[in-house]
C-alpha cells in the first residue's frame, strides 16, 4: 500500500533513478572494455574507468596481431552464405508441407520436427570428421555447409504460409499462376516480415558461433571472428588490454547491426514464444 | 479410371514436393540425422587410451560413462551452472521489462540499453568478464578484494562457477528482456484497468496480472535459457578452461574442451554427447508437457 | 483474346463429387446456355459452391463431365479453362496495388506491359475505380475491393465468369446497388455469368435462369419467374419467397391425396368462408402486415397490404383459397403433381 500512497512525482524520480543505475550496472562491462580497449598497454592499470591516454594503437595492434581483418571477412562470407541459404531453404520446404500435398507428409514433417531436439553440441564429434573426410577443414564449406537448412525455419515460414487464406491461392490458380509463380509473387512478399526476422537470426547465430569454428578451422586464416578472439586470446594471454581491444573490433559490427535492425530482432527471438 | 485419376491426384505434387524438401532434408540428414545415429553407434566402442583401435564389445560402455565419477562430476556442474543461470537470469529479465514498460519520456533509450547484450557473442562477453574478473588489471578485481585479488574469482574453486554463471547471466539479459519486453505488450490493457478499478495495488497487479499473464512467455524463455546453459561451451573454454580442478567442467567441456581428459577418446566423447543429448531430451519433453499444461493458462 | 470462340455453354453431365464419402454434388447434369446468367441457388450445404469450383477447375469431380463450348475440361488447368472467378472474401493480392491487382491475370499469361496496363485501365474506369488504381487493397472500403476483384476478372474477357457469393460481405444498401451494376456488367460483356448465392432476392432480381440445388441435388432449373410461379417441388416452394409458402398437410382442405401449397399474398381473408382459423400472431411490417394463423394441427401465415384492416390476436378469421393459386405437391415424392 505505501507505493500507492507516495506522491506520483516521487514514484517517477524512485523509477528513473532505477532505471539509470541498471543502465550503469548493464553498460558497465561495455565500458570497461571500450576504456581498456583505448589504453596503451603500459597504462592499462590507470584510471581504468576513465578514458585517459586514449590511442588507437592498441586496437591496431590486435586487429593486425589477431589476424582479425581476414576474420572479419571470413565472418561476413560464412554469415552471408549461410542466412540467405536458410532463408531459401526454410522457403522451400515451408511451401511443400504448406501448400503440397504428397504421401508421407506428416511423417517428413515429424522427421523435421524431431531435428529440433538434436543439440548441436551433441554432433560436433561426428560432424567434425565428416568435414575432414570431405576435406573440408579450414574452408568456407566446412564453415557454412552444415547449417544451410534449418527447421526452426521451416516452421516459422510455414506457419505463416498456412495462415495465408485459402482462397488467394486459387485466385492465383485462376490467373494462371503455378506453384512456383504463387510462391514468387504472393507467398514469399507476403511473409517478407518473417522472412527478414528469419535472416537477422540466422545472421546472428552463425555469426556468434564458438564451438565449431574452433573446432575446424585450424589455420589462422580460416578463424572466423570468434575463433579468432579465442586464438588472440590464448596467444596474448599476458596483454590484456590488447585481447580487450580485439574484442572490441569484433563486438562492434554486430553492434552495429542490431541497432538498425532492431525491430526484426525482436520478431525473430520472439517467434517462438508468441505459439507458447 | 477413377482410381487411377485419384492416385494420379495423389501423386501430382510429390515430385514438386520432394525438389522443395531435398536440399532441406540433405542437409538435416547429413549434419543433424546421421551424427547423431552415428554418434549413438561411435558411444558404445571401446578405445585405448591413444583414442585408436575402436571396437564394439557390447553396449554397456555407456552405463561405465554414466557411473564414471568424471560424468557425475560434470553433470553436476552442468546442472549447477543452470540453477545459478536461469532463475536468476529470468528474474531480472522480466524485473527489467516490467521497469522500462510504462509508456515514458527516455523509455526507447532504456529499452535499446537493456537489449544491447544480445548483441555479445559468448566470446565476446566471456572476454569482457575475463577483463573485470582478471586478478592484475581487473576493476572488479580491484573492487572486491580477497579472493577476487588472489588467486582471482576464476582461479579460486569455489567461486569460478559462480563467477561464469554471472558472465553467462549478463550476456542472455538482453535475450530475456526483449522476449518479457513482447510478453508484457500483448497484455491487454483492459486487464491492467479493471485491476486498477478493483483497486488493487501496483505489486498486486503485478502478481496477480502481469505474472500469470506472462505465463507462457516465462515458460519460453526459460526453455531457451535452460537448453542454452546445458549447451554453454564457450565461457569454459574462455574464462576457466574448465579448471580449477574440474570445477567448471560442464559436459560439453568434457567432449570438446582442450583439457578434457577424453579429448582423444571419441568413442567415450560421442558417449558423453549422446547422454548430453538425453539430458537434453527428457528436459525438452518436460517442456513441451508443461506448455500443454499451461496454454490456456496464458489465455 | 479468349483460345476459343466466344461459343462459352457450359455443359454438366451427371456431375459427382464426393468428399471422403460424403456426398457433396450428386449427379447434377445442367445446361447452361451461352451469355446466360445461371444463378445456383441453394442453402449453405447444398453443394452450389462445389459445383462452381467444379466448372472453374478448383476441384476435380469424382465422376461425371464438365465441358465448356463443347470442349471437355475434366483434365484441363483452371488457366486453360478461360474461366475468371470472384471469391466471397475477394481474395485480392494484398501487397499489390490496385492497378497491379487488376493486370495481374495478364502478366501471366505474357501481355506485354503497356497493353496490360491499358488493358486494367480500361476494366478499372467501367467500375469506377480509377482514381484507386495506386492503392492497397487494405485502404480500400468493403465495396471497392469488390469491384477490384470484378475488374480483375473481367480484364480477361473470360468465357465464363464464376461468382461465389461476392455480395455476401456488403452492407445492405451496397447490396443491392451491386446487384443492378451486375446485371448491367452481364449484359455488356460477352461472358457466361455462373453466380451462387443463398439469397434469393439476389437470384430472383439478377438470374436469367436460376438452379435450384438441394443436398447436392438439382430441384429445379428456370427462369426466376417460372420457379416462383410454378416451383418443382416443396423445397422450392418453400425456399422462394418471403415469407414461405404455406404448405399443408394432406386432407386438410381439399379431399385429394395431396400436400398443398399457397403462397401467404394469395390467402384471402372472407368472414362468410367455412375454413375458420385463430389468430396467433400479427406483424405489422410497414407496407404490409403478416397474420399467423392456427388451422387445424398447422399454422399458416396470410399477407394483407398495409391497407387493408388486420384482425387482432385471438380473433376468429375465415381464409379463402383462390383455386388457381393452389400449388399440387405429391406427399411421397413431394414433387409438383399438377403438371
Amino acid at each position: 500500500m505505501a507505493t500507492s500512497t507516495m506522491p506520483r512525482g516521487w514514484r517517477l524520480a524512485g523509477r528513473y533513478t532505477l532505471l539509470i543505475v541498471l543502465t550503469i550496472v548493464v553498460l558497465f562491462p561495455i565500458w570497461v572494455m571500450l576504456v581498456g580497449a583505448l589504453k596503451p598497454g603500459n597504462k592499462v592499470l590507470q584510471d581504468p574507468l576513465l578514458p585517459t591516454h586514449v590511442t588507437f594503437d592498441t586496437l591496431r595492434e590486435a586487429w593486425r596481431d589477431g589476424n582479425l581483418g581476414r576474420a572479419l571477412v571470413n565472418s561476413t562470407i560464412v554469415a552471408l552464405i549461410v542466412t540467405v541459404a536458410q532463408v531459401v531453404t526454410a522457403v522451400l520446404s515451408a511451401y511443400a508441407f504448406a501448400f503440397l500435398r504428397f504421401p508421407g507428409r506428416t511423417f517428413v514433417f515429424g522427421v523435421f520436427l524431431a531435428t529440433l531436439l538434436v543439440p548441436f553440441e551433441a554432433t560436433v564429434v561426428v560432424n567434425r570428421s565428416t568435414v575432414q573426410d570431405l576435406g573440408w577443414l579450414n574452408s568456407y564449406q566446412g564453415l557454412a555447409v552444415p547449417f544451410l537448412a534449418t527447421a526452426f525455419g521451416t516452421f516459422l515460414v510455414r506457419q505463416v504460409f498456412l495462415t495465408l487464406p485459402k482462397d488467394l491461392r486459387e485466385a492465383a490458380r485462376m490467373d494462371g499462376l503455378g506453384h512456383l509463380g504463387f510462391l514468387r509473387e504472393v507467398a514469399v512478399p507476403l511473409a517478407r516480415p518473417t522472412l527478414g526476422a528469419l535472416a537477422l537470426f540466422g545472421f546472428l547465430s552463425t555469426w556468434n558461433q564458438y564451438l565449431w569454428p574452433t573446432t575446424i578451422s585450424t589455420d589462422d586464416d580460416w578463424n572466423t571472428v570468434q575463433s579468432g578472439l579465442r586464438a588472440l586470446a590464448q596467444a596474448q594471454i599476458d596483454k590484456p588490454n590488447l585481447v580487450i581491444a580485439g574484442t572490441v573490433i569484433v563486438a562492434l559490427p554486430i553492434f552495429v547491426i542490431l541497432l538498425v535492425f532492431q525491430r526484426q530482432l525482436v520478431r525473430g527471438l520472439t517467434a517462438g514464444a508468441v505459439k507458447g | 479410371m477413377t482410381r487411377d485419376a485419384a492416385s494420379r491426384r495423389r501423386w501430382r505434387d510429390a515430385p514438386l514436393a520432394l525438389a522443395m524438401l531435398a536440399p532441406s532434408l540433405i542437409v538435416l540428414g547429413a549434419f543433424v540425422l546421421y551424427p547423431l545415429a552415428r554418434a549413438f553407434w561411435l558411444g558404445h566402442q571401446r578405445c585405448d587410451p591413444t583414442g585408436a583401435n575402436c571396437r564394439s564389445n557390447g553396449w554397456d560402455q555407456y552405463l561405465d560413462v554414466f557411473r564414471s565419477e568424471e560424468f557425475q562430476q560434470a553433470f553436476g556442474v552442468t546442472f549447477r551452472f543452470a540453477v545459478l543461470t536461469v532463475p536468476v537470469g529470468l528474474a531480472l529479465g522480466v524485473g527489467l521489462a516490467v521497469l522500462a514498460d510504462k509508456q515514458l519520456r527516455g523509455m526507447g533509450f532504456f529499452r535499446t540499453v537493456f537489449s544491447s547484450t544480445v548483441a555479445t557473442s559468448v566470446a565476446v562477453a566471456s572476454l569482457m568478464w575475463f577483463f573485470l574478473l582478471n586478478p592484475s588489471v581487473g576493476v572488479l578485481a580491484d573492487w572486491i578484494g580477497g579472493v577476487a585479488k588472489n588467486p582471482g574469482l576464476l582461479q579460486d574453486e569455489d567461486t569460478a562457477l559462480w563467477a561464469v554463471a554471472i558472465s553467462s547471466i549478463w550476456a542472455n539479459l538482453g535475450f530475456t528482456f526483449i522476449v518479457v519486453t513482447a510478453g508484457l505488450q500483448s497484455i491487454p490493457a483492459d486487464l491492467y484497468e479493471s485491476a486498477y478499478v478493483d483497486g488493487a495495488s501496483g505489486w498486486m497487479r503485478f502478481t496477480n496480472v502481469t505474472l500469470p499473464m506472462l505465463g507462457p512467455t516465462l515458460l519460453f524463455a526459460g526453455v531457451v535459457l535452460t537448453s542454452r546453459a546445458f549447451q554453454s561451451y564457450g565461457e569454459f573454454d574462455l574464462l576457466t578452461g574448465g579448471g580449477p580442478n574440474g570445477s567448471t567442467t560442464s559436459l560439453t567441456y568434457l567432449v570438446y574442451g582442450n583439457n578434457s581428459i577424453i579429448k582423444n577418446n571419441s568413442g567415450l566423447q560421442a558417449a558423453v554427447a549422446v547422454l548430453l543429448f538425453a539430458v537434453l531430451l527428457v528436459l525438452s519433453l518436460a517442456q513441451i508437457r508443461g506448455v500443454e499444461r499451461r496454454v490456456h493458462y496464458g489465455n | 483474346m479468349s483460345y476459343c470462340a466466344p461459343v462459352a455453354a457450359v455443359r454438366l453431365t451427371s456431375l459427382t463429387k464426393t468428399f471422403d464419402g460424403v456426398m457433396a454434388v450428386d449427379g447434377v447434369s445442367l445446361d447452361i446456355a451461352d451469355h446466360d446468367f445461371m444463378i445456383l441457388l441453394g442453402p449453405s450445404g447444398c453443394g452450389k459452391s462445389t459445383l462452381l469450383r467444379m466448372i472453374a477447375g478448383l476441384e476435380d469431380p469424382t465422376s461425371g463431365d464438365v465441358a465448356i463450348g463443347d470442349v471437355r475440361v475434366n483434365d484441363v488447368e483452371p488457366k486453360e479453362r478461360d474461366v475468371a472467378m470472384v471469391f466471397q472474401s475477394y481474395a485480392l493480392y494484398p501487397h499489390k496495388t490496385v492497378q497491379a491487382n487488376i493486370e495481374f491475370p495478364l502478366k501471366v499469361r505474357g501481355v506485354a506491359k503497356m497493353e496490360r496496363a491499358e488493358e486494367a485501365r480500361r476494366a478499372a474506369a467501367t467500375l469506377g475505380l480509377t482514381e484507386f488504381l495506386d492503392r492497397k487493397p487494405g485502404q480500400l472500403s468493403g465495396g471497392q475491393r469488390q469491384r477490384v476483384a470484378l475488374a480483375r476478372a473481367i480484364v480477361r474477357r473470360p468465357a465464363v465468369f464464376c461468382m461465389d457469393e461476392p455480395l455476401s460481405n456488403l452492407d445492405a444498401k451496397l447490396r443491392g446497388e451491386t446487384r443492378a451494376e451486375l446485371v448491367a456488367l452481364h449484359a455488356r460483356l460477352a461472358s457466361t455469368f455462373v453466380y451462387v448465392t443463398h439469397d434469393q432476392v439476389e437470384a430472383m432480381t439478377m438470374g436469367t435462369h436460376v438452379a435450384v440445388m438441394s443436398r447436392g441435388r438439382l430441384e429445379q432449373v428456370g427462369t426466376p419467374q417460372e420457379v416462383y410461379a410454378r416451383p418443382a417441388s416443396v423445397f422450392v416452394a418453400q425456399f422462394i419467397g418471403t415469407p414461405p409458402m404455406n404448405v399443408l398437410p394432406v386432407g386438410v382442405v381439399l379431399d385429394r391425396n395431396v400436400l398443398v401449397g399457397i403462397r401467404p399474398e394469395h390467402l384471402e381473408l372472407d368472414p362468410s368462408s367455412t375454413v375458420r382459423t385463430t389468430v396467433t400472431l400479427v406483424e405489422h411490417l410497414g407496407h404490409e402486415t403478416l397474420v399467423h394463423a392456427r388451422l387445424g394441427d398447422t399454422s399458416v401465415v396470410v399477407r394483407l397490404d398495409a391497407i387493408e384492416a388486420a384482425p387482432s390476436v385471438g380473433d376468429d378469421v375465415g381464409l379463402t383459397f383462390p383455386e388457381q393459386h393452389l400449388h399440387l405437391f405429391d406427399p411421397e415424392t413431394t414433387r409438383r403433381v399438377d403438371g
